[in-house]
Protein backbone atom coordinates (compact mmCIF):
# COMPACT_ATOMS: atom_id res chain seq x y z
CA UNK A 1 0.00 0.00 0.00
CA UNK A 2 1.00 3.39 -0.76
CA UNK A 3 2.19 4.95 2.31
CA UNK A 4 1.51 8.44 0.97
CA UNK A 5 -1.21 10.51 -1.20
CA UNK A 6 -2.56 13.90 -2.01
CA UNK A 7 -6.01 13.02 -1.10
CA UNK A 8 -6.94 9.59 1.18
CA UNK A 9 -10.61 9.05 0.48
CA UNK A 10 -12.44 6.83 3.03
CA UNK A 11 -15.34 4.70 2.05
CA UNK A 12 -15.67 2.68 -1.12
CA UNK A 13 -19.51 3.30 -1.70
CA UNK A 14 -21.07 5.14 -4.16
CA UNK A 15 -19.83 9.29 -2.66
CA UNK A 16 -16.21 8.21 -2.18
CA UNK A 17 -15.96 5.89 -5.78
CA UNK A 18 -17.57 9.00 -7.34
CA UNK A 19 -15.10 11.18 -5.72
CA UNK A 20 -12.16 9.82 -6.66
CA UNK A 21 -13.43 9.41 -10.40
CA UNK A 22 -14.30 13.15 -9.93
CA UNK A 23 -10.89 13.89 -8.51
CA UNK A 24 -9.07 12.11 -11.45
CA UNK A 25 -11.01 14.19 -14.42
CA UNK A 26 -9.49 17.40 -12.44
CA UNK A 27 -6.08 16.48 -12.82
CA UNK A 28 -5.72 14.99 -9.29
CA UNK A 29 -2.65 12.08 -8.93
CA UNK A 30 -2.14 10.22 -5.99
CA UNK A 31 -5.14 9.34 -4.78
CA UNK A 32 -6.16 6.38 -2.20
CA UNK A 33 -9.77 5.23 -1.89
CA UNK A 34 -9.27 3.04 1.60
CA UNK A 35 -12.49 0.91 2.37
CA UNK A 36 -13.06 -1.43 5.85
CA UNK A 37 -15.06 -4.01 4.26
CA UNK A 38 -15.36 -4.58 0.19
CA UNK A 39 -16.91 -1.64 -2.27
CA UNK A 40 -20.00 -1.60 -2.03
CA UNK A 41 -20.74 -2.90 0.92
CA UNK A 42 -22.26 -0.04 2.98
CA UNK A 43 -25.68 1.60 2.25
CA UNK A 44 -24.84 1.87 -1.48
CA UNK A 45 -25.37 -1.96 -1.35
CA UNK A 46 -28.21 -2.08 0.47
CA UNK A 47 -30.84 0.69 -0.80
CA UNK A 48 -33.60 0.77 -2.82
CA UNK A 49 -31.47 2.57 -5.20
CA UNK A 50 -34.65 4.79 -6.21
CA UNK A 51 -33.97 7.92 -8.02
CA UNK A 52 -36.34 10.91 -7.91
CA UNK A 53 -36.58 14.47 -8.73
CA UNK A 54 -39.23 15.23 -6.81
CA UNK A 55 -38.87 17.45 -4.47
CA UNK A 56 -39.68 20.19 -2.83
CA UNK A 57 -36.86 22.88 -2.19
CA UNK A 58 -34.81 24.17 -4.91
CA UNK A 59 -31.36 22.74 -3.29
CA UNK A 60 -32.58 19.13 -3.21
CA UNK A 61 -34.45 19.50 -6.75
CA UNK A 62 -30.93 21.06 -7.91
CA UNK A 63 -28.91 17.85 -6.70
CA UNK A 64 -31.28 15.34 -8.37
CA UNK A 65 -31.96 16.80 -11.51
CA UNK A 66 -28.43 17.41 -11.96
CA UNK A 67 -27.53 13.65 -10.92
CA UNK A 68 -30.08 12.10 -13.04
CA UNK A 69 -29.12 14.23 -16.02
CA UNK A 70 -25.32 12.26 -15.52
CA UNK A 71 -26.79 9.19 -14.74
CA UNK A 72 -28.53 9.17 -17.93
CA UNK A 73 -24.86 9.03 -20.19
CA UNK A 74 -22.95 7.85 -16.86
CA UNK A 75 -22.42 4.30 -18.08
CA UNK A 76 -20.92 5.55 -21.91
CA UNK A 77 -18.39 8.67 -19.86
CA UNK A 78 -17.12 5.86 -17.45
CA UNK A 79 -16.71 3.28 -20.27
CA UNK A 80 -18.89 0.63 -18.52
CA UNK A 81 -20.19 -1.99 -21.20
CA UNK A 82 -22.34 -3.82 -19.14
CA UNK A 83 -24.36 -0.48 -18.66
CA UNK A 84 -25.83 0.88 -14.90
CA UNK A 85 -29.44 -0.14 -15.62
CA UNK A 86 -31.13 3.01 -15.03
CA UNK A 87 -34.24 2.39 -15.83
CA UNK A 88 -36.66 5.43 -15.87
CA UNK A 89 -39.89 4.23 -15.44
CA UNK A 90 -41.22 7.08 -12.79
CA UNK A 91 -42.12 7.60 -8.94
CA UNK A 92 -45.57 7.26 -7.87
CA UNK A 93 -46.59 9.28 -4.69
CA UNK A 94 -50.30 8.49 -3.84
CA UNK A 95 -51.92 11.53 -1.24
CA UNK A 96 -54.17 10.56 1.15
CA UNK A 97 -54.65 13.90 2.72
CA UNK A 98 -56.03 17.83 2.37
CA UNK A 99 -52.89 18.92 3.61
CA UNK A 100 -50.81 16.37 1.25
CA UNK A 101 -52.42 17.59 -1.47
CA UNK A 102 -51.54 21.71 -0.73
CA UNK A 103 -48.35 20.99 -0.12
CA UNK A 104 -47.74 18.46 -3.04
CA UNK A 105 -49.74 20.96 -5.46
CA UNK A 106 -47.04 23.10 -4.29
CA UNK A 107 -44.22 21.13 -4.63
CA UNK A 108 -45.57 20.32 -8.25
CA UNK A 109 -45.67 24.03 -9.74
CA UNK A 110 -42.09 24.46 -7.99
CA UNK A 111 -40.78 21.26 -9.67
CA UNK A 112 -42.28 22.80 -13.14
CA UNK A 113 -40.55 25.69 -13.03
CA UNK A 114 -37.29 23.84 -13.13
CA UNK A 115 -38.83 21.94 -16.20
CA UNK A 116 -39.87 18.94 -14.71
CA UNK A 117 -42.97 17.84 -16.74
CA UNK A 118 -44.60 16.15 -13.27
CA UNK A 119 -48.45 15.55 -13.33
CA UNK A 120 -50.98 15.95 -10.96
CA UNK A 121 -52.93 12.94 -11.18
CA UNK A 122 -56.78 12.70 -10.20
CA UNK A 123 -58.17 9.57 -8.54
CA UNK A 124 -59.70 8.18 -11.41
CA UNK A 125 -56.51 8.82 -13.29
CA UNK A 126 -54.38 6.80 -11.15
CA UNK A 127 -55.29 3.75 -12.69
CA UNK A 128 -53.46 4.22 -15.70
CA UNK A 129 -50.20 4.60 -14.10
CA UNK A 130 -50.78 2.43 -11.06
CA UNK A 131 -53.44 -0.72 -12.13
CA UNK A 132 -53.23 -1.80 -8.82
CA UNK A 133 -53.48 0.64 -7.15
CA UNK A 134 -56.20 0.87 -4.00
CA UNK A 135 -58.71 4.00 -4.55
CA UNK A 136 -59.59 3.66 -0.79
CA UNK A 137 -59.28 7.20 0.83
CA UNK A 138 -56.93 8.25 -2.41
CA UNK A 139 -57.02 11.78 -3.06
CA UNK A 140 -54.47 11.49 -5.88
CA UNK A 141 -50.97 11.06 -6.62
CA UNK A 142 -48.08 12.96 -8.49
CA UNK A 143 -46.17 11.36 -11.15
CA UNK A 144 -42.86 11.92 -13.00
CA UNK A 145 -42.10 9.57 -15.46
CA UNK A 146 -38.79 10.45 -15.50
CA UNK A 147 -37.44 9.25 -12.49
CA UNK A 148 -36.50 5.57 -11.70
CA UNK A 149 -33.82 4.03 -10.14
CA UNK A 150 -30.57 1.78 -11.49
CA UNK A 151 -27.84 -0.75 -10.05
CA UNK A 152 -26.54 0.42 -7.08
CA UNK A 153 -23.67 -2.12 -8.03
CA UNK A 154 -22.70 -1.37 -11.18
CA UNK A 155 -22.94 2.22 -10.68
CA UNK A 156 -20.40 1.79 -7.69
CA UNK A 157 -18.46 -0.40 -9.89
CA UNK A 158 -18.12 1.55 -12.89
CA UNK A 159 -17.07 4.79 -10.99
CA UNK A 160 -14.34 2.74 -8.92
CA UNK A 161 -13.34 0.81 -12.44
CA UNK A 162 -13.06 4.34 -14.26
CA UNK A 163 -11.49 5.74 -11.12
CA UNK A 164 -8.64 2.61 -11.11
CA UNK A 165 -8.22 3.44 -14.83
CA UNK A 166 -6.77 7.07 -14.05
CA UNK A 167 -4.68 6.01 -11.43
CA UNK A 168 -6.47 5.68 -8.20
CA UNK A 169 -5.30 2.97 -5.91
CA UNK A 170 -8.61 1.23 -4.43
CA UNK A 171 -6.91 -0.01 -0.92
CA UNK A 172 -10.53 -2.61 0.55
CA UNK A 173 -10.00 -4.55 3.88
CA UNK A 174 -8.20 -0.97 5.27
CA UNK A 175 -9.65 0.06 8.02
CA UNK A 176 -8.99 4.15 8.60
CA UNK A 177 -7.71 4.19 12.74
CA UNK A 178 -7.30 7.66 13.23
CA UNK A 179 -5.45 10.32 12.33
CA UNK A 180 -2.07 11.87 13.33
CA UNK A 181 -3.04 15.67 13.14
CA UNK A 182 -1.08 19.06 13.62
CA UNK A 183 -3.12 21.71 14.98
CA UNK A 184 -6.02 21.77 12.69
CA UNK A 185 -4.50 19.95 9.86
CA UNK A 186 -4.66 16.00 9.53
CA UNK A 187 -0.92 14.75 8.18
CA UNK A 188 -1.67 11.62 8.22
CA UNK A 189 -4.23 8.78 8.25
CA UNK A 190 -3.50 5.38 10.40
CA UNK A 191 -4.51 2.43 9.21
CA UNK A 192 -4.58 -1.22 9.82
CA UNK A 193 -2.10 -2.02 6.93
CA UNK A 194 -0.15 1.46 7.67
CA UNK A 195 -0.05 5.41 7.58
CA UNK A 196 -0.72 6.85 4.78
CA UNK A 197 0.35 10.77 5.01
CA UNK A 198 -1.72 13.17 2.69
CA UNK A 199 -2.86 16.46 1.83
CA UNK A 200 -5.92 16.32 2.71
CA UNK A 201 -9.17 13.48 3.49
CA UNK A 202 -12.39 13.07 2.20
CA UNK A 203 -14.69 11.53 4.74
CA UNK A 204 -17.38 9.42 2.65
CA UNK A 205 -17.72 6.83 5.32
CA UNK A 206 -21.69 7.00 5.12
CA UNK A 207 -23.00 5.46 8.34
CA UNK A 208 -19.71 5.65 10.07
CA UNK A 209 -18.68 8.89 8.86
CA UNK A 210 -19.75 10.28 12.69
CA UNK A 211 -17.30 8.11 14.07
CA UNK A 212 -14.10 9.20 11.43
CA UNK A 213 -15.29 13.27 12.42
CA UNK A 214 -14.54 12.26 16.25
CA UNK A 215 -11.03 10.81 15.00
CA UNK A 216 -10.19 14.15 14.08
CA UNK A 217 -12.15 15.47 17.08
CA UNK A 218 -15.20 16.73 14.81
CA UNK A 219 -18.42 16.03 16.47
CA UNK A 220 -20.81 16.17 13.23
CA UNK A 221 -24.63 16.14 14.49
CA UNK A 222 -25.36 12.71 12.84
CA UNK A 223 -26.83 9.63 13.73
CA UNK A 224 -27.29 6.71 11.67
CA UNK A 225 -30.31 4.03 11.91
CA UNK A 226 -31.42 0.88 10.82
CA UNK A 227 -33.35 0.53 7.82
CA UNK A 228 -34.92 -2.26 6.42
CA UNK A 229 -36.12 -3.70 2.92
CA UNK A 230 -37.04 -7.32 1.35
CA UNK A 231 -37.10 -8.57 -2.39
CA UNK A 232 -39.93 -11.03 -3.43
CA UNK A 233 -40.07 -13.90 -6.02
CA UNK A 234 -40.83 -12.54 -9.73
CA UNK A 235 -43.97 -12.14 -10.17
CA UNK A 236 -46.10 -11.46 -13.81
CA UNK A 237 -45.40 -7.43 -14.19
CA UNK A 238 -47.83 -5.27 -11.78
CA UNK A 239 -47.11 -2.11 -11.91
CA UNK A 240 -44.33 0.10 -13.03
CA UNK A 241 -43.23 3.22 -11.24
CA UNK A 242 -41.73 3.03 -7.42
CA UNK A 243 -44.65 3.77 -5.27
CA UNK A 244 -43.75 5.96 -2.33
CA UNK A 245 -46.01 6.79 0.01
CA UNK A 246 -45.78 9.76 2.78
CA UNK A 247 -48.73 8.87 4.75
CA UNK A 248 -47.52 5.28 5.00
CA UNK A 249 -44.10 5.79 5.14
CA UNK A 250 -43.26 2.61 2.25
CA UNK A 251 -41.65 2.73 -0.96
CA UNK A 252 -41.78 0.06 -3.44
CA UNK A 253 -40.69 -0.97 -7.05
CA UNK A 254 -41.59 -4.02 -9.32
CA UNK A 255 -37.99 -4.69 -10.85
CA UNK A 256 -37.86 -5.32 -14.85
CA UNK A 257 -37.52 -9.54 -13.83
CA UNK A 258 -40.80 -9.20 -12.01
CA UNK A 259 -39.25 -9.24 -8.16
CA UNK A 260 -40.70 -6.46 -5.93
CA UNK A 261 -38.63 -4.72 -3.60
CA UNK A 262 -40.00 -2.73 -0.94
CA UNK A 263 -38.95 -1.12 2.59
CA UNK A 264 -40.51 1.17 5.33
CA UNK A 265 -38.80 3.52 7.91
CA UNK A 266 -39.72 2.61 11.83
CA UNK A 267 -40.18 5.42 13.75
CA UNK A 268 -39.76 3.46 17.47
CA UNK A 269 -36.16 2.53 15.69
CA UNK A 270 -33.57 3.40 17.93
CA UNK A 271 -30.23 5.54 16.63
CA UNK A 272 -26.99 3.10 16.40
CA UNK A 273 -25.36 0.49 13.90
CA UNK A 274 -27.80 -2.54 14.57
CA UNK A 275 -27.94 -4.43 11.10
CA UNK A 276 -30.04 -7.31 11.81
CA UNK A 277 -33.27 -7.84 10.42
CA UNK A 278 -36.61 -8.63 12.31
CA UNK A 279 -40.11 -9.88 11.79
CA UNK A 280 -41.84 -7.18 12.91
CA UNK A 281 -40.50 -5.40 9.70
CA UNK A 282 -41.58 -8.03 7.54
CA UNK A 283 -45.25 -8.07 8.78
CA UNK A 284 -45.29 -3.79 8.81
CA UNK A 285 -44.10 -3.51 5.19
CA UNK A 286 -46.41 -6.71 3.91
CA UNK A 287 -49.60 -4.91 5.43
CA UNK A 288 -48.78 -1.13 4.43
CA UNK A 289 -48.11 -2.34 0.85
CA UNK A 290 -50.61 -4.68 0.40
CA UNK A 291 -53.51 -2.14 1.73
CA UNK A 292 -52.70 0.05 -1.03
CA UNK A 293 -51.31 -2.55 -4.02
CA UNK A 294 -53.55 -5.36 -3.06
CA UNK A 295 -52.80 -7.44 -5.42
CA UNK A 296 -48.98 -7.56 -4.56
CA UNK A 297 -49.95 -9.95 -1.27
CA UNK A 298 -49.24 -13.10 -3.60
CA UNK A 299 -45.88 -12.32 -4.03
CA UNK A 300 -43.93 -14.40 -1.94
CA UNK A 301 -40.71 -12.96 0.05
CA UNK A 302 -37.24 -14.32 -0.65
CA UNK A 303 -34.94 -12.13 0.94
CA UNK A 304 -34.79 -9.24 3.59
CA UNK A 305 -32.18 -7.42 4.67
CA UNK A 306 -31.02 -3.88 6.25
CA UNK A 307 -28.69 -0.65 6.07
CA UNK A 308 -27.88 2.21 7.85
CA UNK A 309 -29.31 5.82 7.14
CA UNK A 310 -26.68 8.60 8.21
CA UNK A 311 -29.19 10.87 9.30
CA UNK A 312 -29.15 15.10 9.39
CA UNK A 313 -31.00 17.66 11.07
CA UNK A 314 -32.41 18.69 7.87
CA UNK A 315 -32.24 15.40 6.53
CA UNK A 316 -29.97 17.35 3.58
CA UNK A 317 -26.39 16.52 3.12
CA UNK A 318 -23.37 18.17 4.78
CA UNK A 319 -20.52 19.09 2.46
CA UNK A 320 -17.53 20.97 2.65
CA UNK A 321 -15.35 21.21 5.88
CA UNK A 322 -15.94 21.41 9.38
CA UNK A 323 -14.43 24.92 10.99
CA UNK A 324 -12.38 22.71 13.06
CA UNK A 325 -10.15 21.12 10.35
CA UNK A 326 -8.98 22.41 7.49
CA UNK A 327 -8.70 19.19 4.93
CA UNK A 328 -11.38 16.68 6.11
CA UNK A 329 -14.06 17.24 3.52
CA UNK A 330 -17.17 16.01 4.45
CA UNK A 331 -19.55 14.20 1.99
CA UNK A 332 -22.16 12.89 4.79
CA UNK A 333 -25.42 12.60 6.40
CA UNK A 334 -27.62 11.80 3.54
CA UNK A 335 -29.82 11.14 5.18
CA UNK A 336 -32.00 7.95 3.28
CA UNK A 337 -31.22 10.03 -0.44
CA UNK A 338 -27.59 9.99 -1.26
CA UNK A 339 -27.53 7.48 -4.04
CA UNK A 340 -29.74 9.39 -6.19
CA UNK A 341 -27.34 12.92 -5.75
CA UNK A 342 -24.45 10.94 -6.06
CA UNK A 343 -23.34 12.69 -9.21
CA UNK A 344 -23.24 16.01 -8.35
CA UNK A 345 -22.47 15.70 -4.75
CA UNK A 346 -18.91 13.92 -5.86
CA UNK A 347 -18.32 16.92 -8.53
CA UNK A 348 -18.93 19.07 -5.92
CA UNK A 349 -16.68 17.74 -3.28
CA UNK A 350 -13.89 17.58 -5.99
CA UNK A 351 -14.72 21.54 -7.29
CA UNK A 352 -13.84 22.10 -3.20
CA UNK A 353 -10.75 20.22 -3.52
CA UNK A 354 -9.62 22.11 -6.37
CA UNK A 355 -10.66 25.15 -5.47
CA UNK A 356 -13.36 25.56 -8.79
CA UNK A 357 -16.51 27.42 -8.58
CA UNK A 358 -19.04 24.89 -7.30
CA UNK A 359 -22.08 23.60 -10.09
CA UNK A 360 -24.40 24.69 -7.35
CA UNK A 361 -22.64 27.83 -6.21
CA UNK A 362 -24.99 28.04 -3.54
CA UNK A 363 -23.77 24.88 -2.14
CA UNK A 364 -20.95 26.21 -0.51
CA UNK A 365 -23.24 27.87 1.97
CA UNK A 366 -26.24 26.01 2.30
CA UNK A 367 -24.82 22.59 2.65
CA UNK A 368 -21.92 23.29 5.05
CA UNK A 369 -21.66 22.15 8.12
CA UNK A 370 -21.86 25.71 9.97
CA UNK A 371 -25.36 26.15 8.67
CA UNK A 372 -26.40 24.37 11.89
CA UNK A 373 -24.93 26.80 13.93
CA UNK A 374 -26.58 30.20 11.95
CA UNK A 375 -29.68 28.49 12.54
CA UNK A 376 -30.37 27.90 8.83
CA UNK A 377 -31.69 24.49 7.23
CA UNK A 378 -32.65 22.85 4.80
CA UNK A 379 -36.60 23.11 5.12
CA UNK A 380 -37.56 20.02 2.65
CA UNK A 381 -41.04 18.88 2.68
CA UNK A 382 -40.71 16.08 1.04
CA UNK A 383 -39.05 13.69 2.54
CA UNK A 384 -39.86 10.38 4.52
CA UNK B 1 -20.94 -29.80 -13.95
CA UNK B 2 -18.58 -28.94 -16.33
CA UNK B 3 -15.98 -25.65 -14.53
CA UNK B 4 -13.75 -25.56 -18.02
CA UNK B 5 -16.70 -24.33 -20.36
CA UNK B 6 -17.39 -20.26 -20.30
CA UNK B 7 -21.07 -20.65 -21.10
CA UNK B 8 -21.54 -23.22 -17.93
CA UNK B 9 -24.84 -21.68 -16.24
CA UNK B 10 -23.96 -21.80 -12.72
CA UNK B 11 -26.92 -20.17 -11.28
CA UNK B 12 -29.51 -21.18 -12.72
CA UNK B 13 -32.39 -19.03 -11.18
CA UNK B 14 -30.43 -15.82 -12.28
CA UNK B 15 -29.11 -17.41 -15.32
CA UNK B 16 -25.21 -16.45 -14.57
CA UNK B 17 -22.26 -17.75 -16.49
CA UNK B 18 -19.27 -19.18 -15.76
CA UNK B 19 -17.81 -16.87 -17.74
CA UNK B 20 -19.60 -14.24 -16.03
CA UNK B 21 -18.07 -15.14 -12.53
CA UNK B 22 -14.62 -15.30 -13.69
CA UNK B 23 -14.75 -12.15 -15.25
CA UNK B 24 -15.88 -10.73 -12.36
CA UNK B 25 -13.07 -12.28 -10.06
CA UNK B 26 -10.44 -11.47 -12.64
CA UNK B 27 -11.66 -7.86 -12.18
CA UNK B 28 -10.77 -8.00 -8.54
CA UNK B 29 -14.26 -8.66 -7.08
CA UNK B 30 -13.32 -11.88 -5.13
CA UNK B 31 -15.74 -12.57 -1.84
CA UNK B 32 -19.14 -13.64 -2.09
CA UNK B 33 -21.08 -10.99 -1.38
CA UNK B 34 -19.24 -8.70 -4.26
CA UNK B 35 -19.75 -11.54 -6.90
CA UNK B 36 -23.72 -11.88 -5.69
CA UNK B 37 -24.59 -8.32 -6.09
CA UNK B 38 -22.87 -7.88 -9.52
CA UNK B 39 -23.33 -10.55 -11.00
CA UNK B 40 -26.90 -11.45 -9.30
CA UNK B 41 -25.96 -15.17 -8.94
CA UNK B 42 -26.99 -16.56 -5.82
CA UNK B 43 -29.98 -13.59 -5.44
CA UNK B 44 -32.46 -15.72 -7.04
CA UNK B 45 -35.69 -17.91 -6.05
CA UNK B 46 -33.24 -20.35 -4.43
CA UNK B 47 -31.37 -17.46 -2.28
CA UNK B 48 -27.57 -19.73 -3.58
CA UNK B 49 -28.57 -22.94 -2.18
CA UNK B 50 -27.98 -24.56 -5.56
CA UNK B 51 -25.11 -22.53 -6.70
CA UNK B 52 -23.26 -20.89 -3.31
CA UNK B 53 -20.57 -23.58 -2.95
CA UNK B 54 -20.06 -23.58 -6.70
CA UNK B 55 -19.46 -20.29 -6.26
CA UNK B 56 -17.08 -20.94 -3.17
CA UNK B 57 -15.17 -23.64 -5.63
CA UNK B 58 -14.73 -21.46 -8.76
CA UNK B 59 -13.49 -18.06 -6.39
CA UNK B 60 -11.11 -20.82 -5.22
CA UNK B 61 -10.11 -21.99 -8.45
CA UNK B 62 -9.99 -18.57 -9.83
CA UNK B 63 -7.48 -17.50 -6.37
CA UNK B 64 -6.03 -20.71 -6.10
CA UNK B 65 -6.98 -20.76 -2.66
CA UNK B 66 -8.52 -23.49 -0.71
CA UNK B 67 -12.30 -22.93 -0.85
CA UNK B 68 -11.96 -22.91 3.12
CA UNK B 69 -10.28 -19.80 2.73
CA UNK B 70 -12.95 -17.53 0.33
CA UNK B 71 -14.76 -14.78 2.58
CA UNK B 72 -18.39 -16.21 3.32
CA UNK B 73 -21.21 -14.13 2.99
CA UNK B 74 -24.09 -14.10 5.19
CA UNK B 75 -27.42 -16.23 4.64
CA UNK B 76 -30.21 -13.73 5.05
CA UNK B 77 -33.88 -15.12 6.22
CA UNK B 78 -36.33 -16.24 5.01
CA UNK B 79 -35.12 -19.70 5.01
CA UNK B 80 -38.59 -20.52 3.15
CA UNK B 81 -40.35 -18.38 1.07
CA UNK B 82 -43.69 -16.36 2.52
CA UNK B 83 -46.24 -14.78 0.91
CA UNK B 84 -47.34 -11.03 2.01
CA UNK B 85 -50.74 -11.76 2.59
CA UNK B 86 -49.93 -13.87 5.01
CA UNK B 87 -47.38 -11.50 6.62
CA UNK B 88 -49.56 -9.01 6.45
CA UNK B 89 -52.13 -11.01 8.70
CA UNK B 90 -49.81 -12.37 10.95
CA UNK B 91 -48.30 -10.23 13.59
CA UNK B 92 -45.83 -12.35 16.13
CA UNK B 93 -43.63 -10.81 18.78
CA UNK B 94 -39.94 -10.70 17.69
CA UNK B 95 -39.31 -12.87 20.81
C1 LIG C 1 -32.67 0.36 3.13
C2 LIG C 1 -32.13 1.57 2.44
C3 LIG C 1 -32.79 2.08 1.32
C4 LIG C 1 -32.30 3.21 0.65
N1 LIG C 1 -32.95 3.64 -0.47
C5 LIG C 1 -32.42 4.69 -1.17
C6 LIG C 1 -33.02 5.10 -2.39
O1 LIG C 1 -34.02 4.53 -2.84
N2 LIG C 1 -32.46 6.14 -3.06
C7 LIG C 1 -31.34 6.79 -2.59
O2 LIG C 1 -30.88 7.74 -3.23
N3 LIG C 1 -30.77 6.42 -1.44
C8 LIG C 1 -31.27 5.38 -0.72
N4 LIG C 1 -30.68 5.00 0.45
C9 LIG C 1 -29.54 5.79 0.95
C10 LIG C 1 -28.26 5.44 0.21
O3 LIG C 1 -28.04 4.06 0.31
C11 LIG C 1 -27.08 6.18 0.82
O4 LIG C 1 -27.38 7.55 1.02
C12 LIG C 1 -25.85 6.09 -0.05
O5 LIG C 1 -25.64 4.77 -0.50
C13 LIG C 1 -24.66 6.59 0.74
O6 LIG C 1 -23.48 6.22 0.08
P1 LIG C 1 -22.10 6.36 0.82
O7 LIG C 1 -21.05 6.01 -0.16
O8 LIG C 1 -22.04 7.68 1.50
O9 LIG C 1 -22.19 5.32 2.03
P2 LIG C 1 -21.87 3.75 2.08
O10 LIG C 1 -22.32 3.03 0.89
O11 LIG C 1 -22.36 3.26 3.40
O12 LIG C 1 -20.29 3.74 2.06
C14 LIG C 1 -19.51 4.09 3.17
C15 LIG C 1 -18.37 3.12 3.24
O13 LIG C 1 -17.44 3.55 4.23
C16 LIG C 1 -16.84 2.41 4.76
N5 LIG C 1 -16.23 2.74 6.05
C17 LIG C 1 -16.88 3.04 7.21
N6 LIG C 1 -15.99 3.22 8.20
C18 LIG C 1 -14.75 3.04 7.66
C19 LIG C 1 -13.44 3.08 8.19
N7 LIG C 1 -13.20 3.33 9.50
N8 LIG C 1 -12.39 2.85 7.36
C20 LIG C 1 -12.62 2.56 6.04
N9 LIG C 1 -13.85 2.50 5.50
C21 LIG C 1 -14.90 2.73 6.30
C22 LIG C 1 -17.99 1.44 4.90
O14 LIG C 1 -17.56 0.10 4.97
C23 LIG C 1 -18.80 1.73 3.64
O15 LIG C 1 -18.52 0.82 2.59
C24 LIG C 1 -31.14 3.87 1.14
C25 LIG C 1 -30.47 3.37 2.26
C26 LIG C 1 -30.95 2.23 2.91
C27 LIG C 1 -30.21 1.71 4.10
Amino acid sequence: MKTKAAVVVIGGGVIGTAIAYELTLRGVRDIVLVEKNTLFSGATARCGAGVRQQWGTEMNLRLSIGSVKRYETLAEELDYPHGIEFSQTGYFMPVYTEKQRQQFEKNVSLQRKFGLDVQYLQPEECRSIVPIVSLDGLLGATYYDKDGYLSPFHTTAAYAEAAKRNGVCIEKNTEVLGFTMEKETIRSVKTNRGDISCDCVVNAAGGWSQEIAQMAHVTLPLFSERHQILVTEPIEPLFRPMVMSFTHGFYTQQEPNGAILMGVGDPHEPKGYNMDHSYHFLHTVASLVTSVLPAVGKARVVRQWSGLYNISPDKAPILGLPKEVNNMFLAVGFSGHGFMVAPMVSEMIAQMITNEELSIPEARTQLDLGRYDRGERIVEPSVV
Amino acid sequence: MNLKDDNTIVCRCADVTLGEIKEAIRKGYTTLDEIKRLTRAGMGQCQGKTCRNLLLQIIANELHISPTDVELSRLRPPSVTIPLELLAKEDANEN
